[in-house]
């Protein structure tokens, strides 16, 4: 996850945790209209993360046989799963036309979480501006989803539920519409947080052992380390499983039909 | 006592308080969750899928306010 640098220890505590969190710059590149285009190691996770999609997926089914074998046999039970357990339960069977976007941010965001665990790798989803790009999309697809669906102005009537007094509408409306923005908002502090959260447990847990300045101390950190980064690896798996169900979640609440 | 000194007194107090609340919580959905199961073992499968979306709704929101002590901490 990181390079064993003993002279971290001598940075302080904090700095030691913060430098394995933040995103370092590789290559310098100036601030073009207000956007910083500096090359970090999180943008270097997430092309990494984009190469290895395509090339596994495009490679594996390459001969597209009716009853696939070897890896994309693997591939092809995993995303059928997903279909048919995520998307088609929440969005009905015209709502594979969603699948692409949900199965891609399925994968993408797996892959960036488990990159974060192997030596020398960073997470690229425990950057905010990451996650909070990825459920942008997620809000992107559920506004163009519903205005499709039920045109303009059946989207503005999906603010006021059926079947309330006339004097709880004007509160009803901008109750809904914080709803609506703080369900994305959570979708983007939930991926972050978790990722953040294990990665300064494992970093904290590793300062113990400076802390001590004696090497007999290891067996005891380094067991509940070991613990803590299984665990991590089961935490990616379900965090990005609950970014997928709960984007088809929204989409699927945004297409629904009111009685 | 400057501000700084309560900034982590409050990030220490807020963290234990998150992380009852988030296990009891979340205690609370798993037996419920596995007492179903028990009853109905044939829909274990939706019952367990369920129990881990609203596992990780509560988490995020533990995570949350875990992250704002976090930053409290840093003042």
């Amino acid at each position: 996850m990181m390079s064993p640098d003993v002279e971290h220890e001598a940075e302080g505590g904090v700095d030691f945790i913060l430098h394995h969190i933040l995103e370092q710059p590789v290559i310098e590149l100036p601030t073009v209209l207000g956007i910083n285009l500096t090359i970090t190691n999180h943008v270097i996770m997430m092309w990494i993360a984009s190469i290895l999609l395509i090339l596994v997926f495009g490679l594996s089914f390459r001969k597209q046989r009716m009853v696939p074998k070897g890896l994309a046999n693997a591939l092809e039970s995993l995303v059928a799963y997903l279909r048919d357990d995520i998307i088609v339960p929440n969005l009905g069977r015209d709502g594979r036309i969603f699948a692409p976007y949900l199965l891609t941010a399925f994968f993408f965001i797996l892959l960036n979480n488990l990159l974060g665990l192997v030596p020398f790798g960073a997470t690229a989803t425990g950057n905010i501006s990451v996650t909070a790009s990825l459920a942008g999309l997620t809000f992107i697809t559920v506004q163009v989803a519903g205005i499709r669906k039920h045109g303009l102005g059946g989207y503005f009537r999906h603010f006021i539920p059926s079947g309330l007094p006339w004097f709880i509408i004007p509160i009803m409306i901008p109750v809904e519409v914080m709803g609506m923005f703080t369900k994305h908002f959570a979708l983007a502090v939930r991926l972050f947080a978790n990722m953040i959260a294990g990665h300064i447990t494992i970093l904290a847990l590793m300062s113990i052992i400076f802390l001590f300045k004696n090497w007999l101390i290891t067996p005891f950190p380094l067991a509940i380390i070991l613990f803590s980064s299984l665990l991590e690896v089961l935490i990616a798996l379900i965090q990005a499983y609950v970014f997928t169900i709960l984007s088809a979640v929204f989409i699927g609440a945004s297409l629904a039909e009111e009685h | 006592m400057d501000a700084s000194s309560s900034a982590f007194i409050a990030a220490g107090f807020g963290g234990a308080g998150v992380t009852f609340a988030a296990a009891y919580g979340i205690s609370r959905l798993a037996s419920v969750a596995m007492q179903s199961i028990a009853r109905q073992p044939e829909a274990a499968g939706e019952i367990r899928g369920a129990m881990i979306i609203t596992a990780a709704m509560i988490e995020g929101v533990a995570l949350l306010s875990a992250a704002i002590c976090i930053l409290l901490s840093f003042k």
